[in-house]
């Protein structure tokens, strides 16, 4: 077990955002976390990643609790988390102040390569497109080598070819890397297609109505019938019938 | 408000510990400004310096933005003027003091001028700009809905220039303010900038002095957050959304 | 071309009018090169651009740093802000008699009055720069395991440089205009001491003319090199979309 949510809750003022929150991820494993606008998902996301500090309840990794943000594991914005400052190659290396210049320039290269940015190494984000400025921010915090990837909604800026492609670009190198992932998504075809188990939470006061188990190899075929009974499932859960 | 009671303090406190200063103390400064009021100095001073400021800005303002919003809108009439613009403005309006004296006497008319220049430019250029970073898309909403060219500039330019627009016109009050203090201190012989150069030369009078700096910092405060008060107006409120 | 026109079009106004006193182009001309052959030329340009330039060297490396440290944490703005947003409204030419009897009358009065003038734009810039900046760059930096001052240096200042050069150029714009009027009062030489000089000795307005011309010159070339630091490399990000 890696992550583990132990009865999390959240007021903001007299606003409950959440609440009674359990949860335990295991390593490498990929969760999603799926609800509808201001069901406090994302603050979820940011207790986890220390950000703020729930009113009840902790969060332990490895189990040491949770008191700030930590380098072992980065969050990934929407792509506006990029310096726009830096060039795609500083922007990678931004986390890597401890390394060694030549190990850094190695980790540099491999993630350039990893994320398909070759040939830019030396452009500014705002030359790049929305899809290449994710892919960057996801490069950024692989390159300090973490055990977990928190994404909030990293992918709900983009238009919808580019998001199916990041999906894939993102499951490539989940495979490839093992990472643990958080994804916060109120897509539910999107975490349908992407994770290992799909945590359904209420509207506010966000509460765990379900989590639900993905048992579909990878590459998912969008057409398979499980694919299909399960997503129906979720949209079961949330109280919409799946047509227009 | 605490911050300001501790300068105060400070003030006081600074000017107790060093004995032989001339600079006086915040008690001394606001007898001084009683002593101006008994006199009638004080509205006199604060109403002239108020007057010059207020027809030199308002004949700029007045001036500047037409002439912005037409200079905006037209491409030729921007690169013919622009470089004039360009060239005044980097002249301190102050260098301009012997040709206003010789243009207009030693008088209101004189200090007038002065802070129309000041004011003039920088609100001519910031209209300019504020044209050009109107969205494209409202203007051709507003063409696409068959306006003329005097409605599209009262119904969408207008409109959507005046957030910029406000905060330049705040940006040059202030300067205009600057302005009249030194004109008033070079050029004529009344309002608050003369009152600070007249005590000092007549009697080395620094608790006058320090009164009319303060009287100068209270009037800019004023002027400062009526500017600021209508950036609050509902029609441009939504220009500051971001920040 | 455009200055050509306007350069002709000076001159026969001035022959039109019949005027006396207002010079022409060849007179403002004669008068710079007397100037020139006087030695003052030199002298009073390399006075005015000394006084300019420690004032507002000054103001930067205080103005930033302070800047920073109020956009950083608000408890200081809080304390800080006031006094601030109350000395910054004062003119500061009605400072200039109490600079007289700190410094005296010195360069170092004229500088003190242009140090007043640009260090709250600066200031104010920057801390509104610390304050607009998306939080995310913050969090990203924290993420990242950076200590606060690796933050500062590594994410708040790149960030808010943009927005501090905007400052710096709205500053040096009134430095450089209470410099001429701190050299009509309170000294005996540079461009201002020139205009104010020329007009009260005799009436020389083509010396008047003249010293208007390179204050407006000199802002002009300063004013173009600051806006020439927009397009550095760390900065191009924010101006060019």
């Amino acid at each position: 077990m890696k992550v583990h949510f132990d009865s999390i809750g959240m007021r903001f003022g007299g606003v409950r955002v959440l609440d009674d929150i359990n949860l335990s991820v295991n390593a490498g494993e990929f969760v999603c976390i799926l609800g509808p606008s201001g069901c406090g998902k994302s603050t979820l996301l940011n207790i986890v990643g220390g950000f703020v500090t729930p009113t009840e309840g902790r969060v332990t990794i490895d189990g040491e609790p949770v008191t700030g943000p930590d380098p072992r594991r980065i969050f990934v914005f929407q792509e506006r988390g990029v310096f726009p400052w830096l060039t795609v190659e500083e922007n990678i290396g931004f986390g890597l102040f401890r390394q060694k210049d030549d190990e850094k320039r190695a980790r540099i290269a491999r993630y350039v390569q990893l994320v398909g940015l070759q040939g830019f190494e030396r452009s500014y984000p705002r030359e790049l497109s929305g899809g290449m400025k994710q892919r960057l921010e996801v490069a950024r915090a692989l390159a300090v080598d973490p055990d977990v990837l928190y994404l909030d909604e990293p992918f709900g800026a983009l238009d919808s070819i580019t998001r199916l492609q990041m999906r894939r670009e993102l499951l490539r190198i989940w495979q490839a890397e093992r990472k643990t992932i958080l994804f916060v998504t109120h897509d539910i075809e999107e975490s349908v297609q992407l994770a290992d188990r799909v945590v359904v939470l209420s509207a506010r006061p966000g509460r765990v109505r379900r989590v639900v188990d993905v048992n579909l190899a990878h590459p998912r075929d969008l057409s398979d019938p499980r694919y299909i009974a399960l997503r129906d499932e979720i949209f079961g859960e949330i109280g919409l019938a799946h047509q227009i | 408000m605490l911050g300001i009671a501790v300068a105060v303090a400070a003030w006081q406190l600074a000017v107790a510990a060093s004995p032989r200063t001339l600079v006086p103390t915040p008690w001394q400064t606001l007898r001084a400004i009683g002593e101006l009021a008994e006199k009638g100095l004080l509205v006199r001073y604060v109403v002239a310096s108020l007057f010059r400021v207020t027809w030199g800005y308002l004949a700029a303002v007045a001036v500047a933005v037409p002439a912005g919003v037409t200079l905006g809108l037209s491409r030729r009439g921007d690169s013919a003027v622009n470089p004039i613009l360009q060239i005044l403005r980097p002249i301190s309006p102050l260098a301009w003091i012997p040709i206003g004296i010789l243009w207009f006497g030693v008088g209101d008319a004189a200090a007038i001028f002065l802070i129309f220049l000041a004011s003039v430019l920088p609100l001519t250029t910031a209209t300019v700009e504020a044209v050009h970073n109107l969205e494209g898309v409202h203007l051709a909403a507003g063409r696409n809905f068959g306006l003329s060219h005097a409605e599209l500039v009262r119904s969408v330019v207008v409109p959507g220039i005046l957030p910029q627009l406000i905060v330049a016109m705040r940006i040059t009050l202030g300067i205009a303010w600057l302005v009249v203090v030194a004109a008033e201190m070079i050029a004529v012989n009344s309002g608050l900038g003369f009152l600070i150069v007249d005590a000092r030369n007549a009697g080395n009078r620094y608790d006058l002095v320090v009164a009319g700096m303060v009287l100068i910092g209270l009037i800019g405060i004023g002027l400062d957050l009526l500017m600021r008060r209508l950036e609050r107006l509902p029609s441009v409120r939504w220009g500051y959304a971001a920040e | 071309m455009l200055g050509l026109v306007l350069l002709a079009f000076w001159a026969l106004a001035v022959v039109v009018s019949g005027t006396k006193i207002f010079p022409s182009p060849m007179d403002v001309v004669r008068g710079l090169l007397e100037l020139a052959r006087r030695k003052l030329l030199w002298a009073y340009m390399g006075d005015s651009l000394f006084r300019v330039a420690c004032g507002y060297l000054a103001a930067v490396a205080i103005g930033i740093p302070v800047g920073l440290a109020m956009g950083w944490w608000s408890s200081l703005a809080r304390a800080a802000n006031p006094v601030i947003q109350m000395l910054r409204p004062i003119s500061p030419l009605a400072w200039m008699p109490l600079a007289v009897i700190w410094f005296g009358v010195s360069n170092l009065a004229p500088i003190f009055l242009i140090f007043l003038a640009s260090v709250f734009p600066i200031i104010v810039a920057t801390m509104n720069g610390v304050r607009n900046v998306p939080p995310m760059y913050v969090q990203a930096g924290r993420n990242f395991g950076l200590s606060t001052r690796a933050l500062i240096t590594r994410v708040l200042f790149p960030a808010i440089l943009p927005r501090i050069l905007v400052g710096l150029r709205i500053a040096f714009g009134v430095a450089w205009l209470v410099l001429v009027a701190a050299e009509m009062i309170a000294v005996d030489s540079g461009l201002g001491y020139l205009i104010i000089d020329a007009r009260n000795a005799g009436k020389r307005y083509d010396l008047v003319v003249g010293g208007m011309l390179l204050i407006g010159l000199l802002g002009l070339i300063l004013d173009t090199l600051i806006r020439r630091a927009e397009t550095l490399r760390a900065v191009r990000w924010a101006f060019h979309e």
